[in-house]
């Protein structure tokens, strides 16, 4: 009889229902036997016209019928996609959950194809008196809808029959991870016994891309888009922009065991660190990583030595996986090097406000399957980052234990730790 | 067991009328109080505008303050007043183990790169082409971390060292009730002993006004205070700059530091209404029955927006019991989205500390004499999502 207490007396967070959206495919099937085969989903973009970008690859979803109307619709859709494959997976049903609802999504802004509908629908006044004249004339829901960041949110809650006021979270590239967090902690204070934790990001349109891109943080590897994103290589040059999506089904040990469902795995802990140094670069001595890192692992009552594997935040920019080398090795010591580190995102990209979920949802596949996915594209050993990184092939293993990492801008750093079986 | 009960020890608040908990309180409690318009600079929207700031006193390098636009700025200056208020801010210590929830919109645009593109647009037809054409050469590349929610959370860690914990919840109004909501929860269960919350709002930014406009939520023609725009031209939202910070601590954690408590932060409740099948009023009401009101009269902080639907929905549920007084903050500050609900909990925490309530904000709204001992704050989302928290006198 497993224990439905933790070690320091919380319900135990199982995950019941797992659903996962990439530019590898629909559905957790599809996807695990592209990451397991090393097959990359970045590709060049035809969603919009690549003149003058110095970036033209990514790991768009372009294969939904919304992925060519606007990040609002196409987020909504891929949070879709994965929340209904988890909550039939979880065999509830799928438009009355009844728990609450914690999604991980990127800032909307309104977009440009509406900015020059609302434009044009005028000739007097500056641009921003047009607009707003335009607006309020027309007064659009369905224009309005994208605008407001609790949309995506409110929507899924219709959808789905989610409990209560559904909390939409961005902790940037972590936001995933939050989303897991959020509901793993609603349901450890006992307010519910289960929650659907969402991550997903489908914003990547040109002026995303042109941000990121003035920030020099994409890769410029046009010419063999799938060789792209290499993690942990000595001539990794950036991320690769990407999309998608992946929703977890919460539920306390006990509820899962009560109604008979199939347990997926367990959300041991979950630790977090903010940092206060830079906007965007992370702290030299790297020790708000490794405060999240020892936060999860102390959160989860594991000790750095019954980790079997980390699924790394592994973005494919030269900042990152330096920063992430130099936390894992201080926290894990010389056990580091004989510990599977590996990034999905050298296959699936950098999907930002889904990366942490959908990570998660993989770390989870890892140790059911036994199988560790590759980091693709290591040809070129970055010989300061001594990882075994499970190199271009798949590798058989028993995971008991995974620790996922997601770093992000802003400081944000967040760690969960998972496992195959309860205790 | 360990004393959980949320108390609130800190409070910054930045709105037309001035800045900081006292100012508010001489200005909110001087009975005809004029808000601050400016009806002139976003014609037809009359707005209620930032005070000068002087953001040297909470942003020390002027190097951060370029990092960001207004939004980010008022939000990392308000949080600062909270710590300040708080006795945290400059202690290493209890910074590094604060959590934080902040609940933010975006950013500003650049509005001029944006009117270059809609410009050029006229003579162009290939639209695409011309967006990359334009922001690859002209958007600054520092402005996308001015714009990006969770980066108010970022720099008021880089700025106040706040770094326990970070996380941004977006939502309109609702972010803001979801984020007292989860902190005080947060500190009941132990998860966390002292958390900042709150948010910030900068309307005057015409994408700002584009977030309301493009559902015709805006009021327009002549300024009214809340309760008297059904009816008028428009559809009742009258915005204004601001923020609201808080420091909640659990009972014990500021006790043992011997901190001032304002108030106790009583149940905190939030909803969400599928308003187009009506029952708001009945929603809210169903709210307020779990809000554990006491017996007699009852003071009300209401963080309704004058959104027409949603405005007249809470004010039927107010009305309908005669025991509660309630004041439209939105009245005298504008409405300022996600701060909107920290704000009206802040409001209610001074009333509490002062022992006194607020005279009407405007004509028609019930004389409330007593000492008040419980407030309610309320924030009725002017489109969707529901909130109310009570707050206590301290015990």
């Amino acid at each position: 009889m497993a224990n439905l207490k933790d070690h320091l007396g919380r319900p135990v967070v199982a995950v019941t229902g797992i659903g996962v959206v990439t530019s590898l495919g629909v559905g957790k099937a599809d996807n695990w036997a592209a990451l397991t085969s090393g097959k990359s989903g970045i590709h060049p973009i035809t969603r919009f016209p690549t003149d003058l970008l110095n970036t033209r690859i990514s790991g768009m979803v372009d294969f939904l019928p919304s992925s060519a109307k606007g990040a609002s619709a196409l987020t909504y859709e891929l949070a879709e996609t994965a929340a209904l494959e988890a909550v039939e997976e979880a065999g509830f049903a799928s438009d009355d959950f009844d728990g609450p609802l914690f999604l991980a999504s990127p800032p909307v802004e309104l977009d440009w194809r509406d900015r020059f509908t609302l434009y044009a629908g005028d000739d007097e006044g500056s641009a921003s008196e047009r607009l707003l004249k335009v607006a309020r004339s027309q007064n659009s829901l369905d224009m309005f809808d994208t605008s407001q960041f609790g949309s995506i949110a409110d929507r899924l809650a219709d959808r789905f029959g989610t409990r209560g006021l559904p909390i939409t979270t961005s902790t940037a590239c972590a936001s995933g991870a939050t989303a897991i967090q959020l509901g793993v902690e609603a349901i450890r204070r006992g307010e519910c016994d289960r929650a659907l934790s969402v991550g997903a990001d489908g914003s990547a349109t040109a002026e995303a891309l042109i941000r990121f891109s003035l920030l020099s943080a994409l890769s410029t590897n046009n010419d063999v888009p799938e060789k792209a994103s290499k993690p942990f290589s000595k001539d990794r040059d950036g991320f690769v922009l990407a999309e998608g999506s992946a929703a977890l089904v919460l539920e306390s040990l006990e509820s899962a065991l009560a109604r008979g469902a199939e347990v997926l795995g367990i959300l041991r802990g979950c630790g977090e660190k903010a940092d206060d140094f830079h906007r965007t670069r992370s702290k030299p001595d790297g020790s708000p990583a490794i405060a999240a890192v020892k936060a999860a692992l102390a959160d989860a009552g594991l000790a750095e030595d019954e980790i079997d594997y980390v699924n790394a935040h592994g973005t494919s920019t030269p900042e990152n996986d330096k920063m992430e080398h130099l936390s894992l090795s201080t926290v894990f010591g010389e056990r580091i090097r004989k510990i599977p580190v590996s990034s999905n995102k050298s296959m699936i990209g950098h999907t930002l406000s889904a990366a942490g979920a959908i990570e998660a949802a993989f770390s989870l596949m890892t140790m059911r399957e036994g199988v560790i996915p590759p980091t693709i594209n290591y040809d070129n050993p970055d010989p300061s980052i001594e990882l075994d990184v499970v190199p271009n092939v798949k590798r058989k293993a028993e995971v008991r234990t995974v620790l996922s990492n997601s770093f992000g801008f802003g400081g944000q750093n967040t760690c969960l730790v998972m496992a195959r079986e309860p205790v | 067991m360990a004393n959980r009960d949320v108390v609130i020890t800190g409070i910054g608040l930045v709105s037309s009328l001035g800045e900081g908990g006292a100012a508010h309180w001489e200005k909110l409690t001087t009975a005809g109080t004029a808000p601050v318009i400016d009806a002139e600079r976003f014609q037809p929207y009359a707005i209620h505008p930032l005070p000068e700031i002087d953001w040297g006193l909470q942003i020390a390098k002027r190097g951060d303050q370029r990092q960001m636009e207004t939004w980010q700025r008022l939000g990392t200056y308000t949080a600062g007043m909270a710590l300040d208020d708080a006795g945290i801010k400059g202690n290493d210590e209890l910074s590094a183990t604060m959590d934080m929830v902040v609940a933010a919109g975006g950013g500003e645009r650049d509005e001029s790169v944006d009117a270059g593109v809609l410009a050029a647009s006229e003579n162009r037809t290939d639209l695409d082409v011309l967006i990359n054409e334009k922001l690859t050469t002209e958007l600054r590349p520092t402005l996308f971390l001015a714009q990006l929610s969770n980066l108010l959370a970022g720099n008021i860690s880089i700025v106040h060292k706040v770094t326990g914990s970070s996380r941004t919840f977006m939502g309109e109004e609702g972010a803001g009730v979801s984020a007292i909501e989860t902190a005080a929860a947060r500190i009941r269960s132990g998860q966390s002993t002292h958390v900042l919350v709150g948010g910030a709002f900068q309307t005057e930014h015409s994408d700002m006004l584009l977030g309301y406009e493009l559902a015709g939520y805006l009021h327009r023609g002549p300024w009214k205070p809340v309760w008297q725009r059904q009816g008028s031209e428009g559809g009742g939202v009258v915005t204004g700059s601001g923020g609201a910070f808080l420091v909640l601590e659990s009972r014990d954690h500021a006790e043992a530091r011997g901190q001032k408590i304002y108030a106790e932060l009583g149940p905190v409740l939030s909803g969400r209404t599928k308003r187009r099948n009506g029952g708001l009023e009945a929603a809210i009401g169903a709210l307020l029955a779990k809000a554990e009101i006491p017996e007699g009269e009852l003071l009300a902080i209401s963080g309704s927006s004058g959104a027409h639907a949603a405005t007249a929905a809470e004010k039927a549920a107010l009305d309908s019991n005669p025991a509660i007084a309630a004041r439209a903050l939105s009245s005298l500050t504008g409405h300022m989205k996600e701060a909107q609900f920290p704000f009206a909990v802040a409001l209610a925490a001074l009333a509490v500390e002062r022992g006194a309530g607020y005279p009407a904000f405007e004509a028609g709204e019930r004389e409330f004499a007593g000492k008040p001992r419980n407030v309610l704050a309320t924030a009725i989302g002017y489109h969707q999502f529901e909130g109310m928290a009570l707050v206590s006198a301290p015990r």
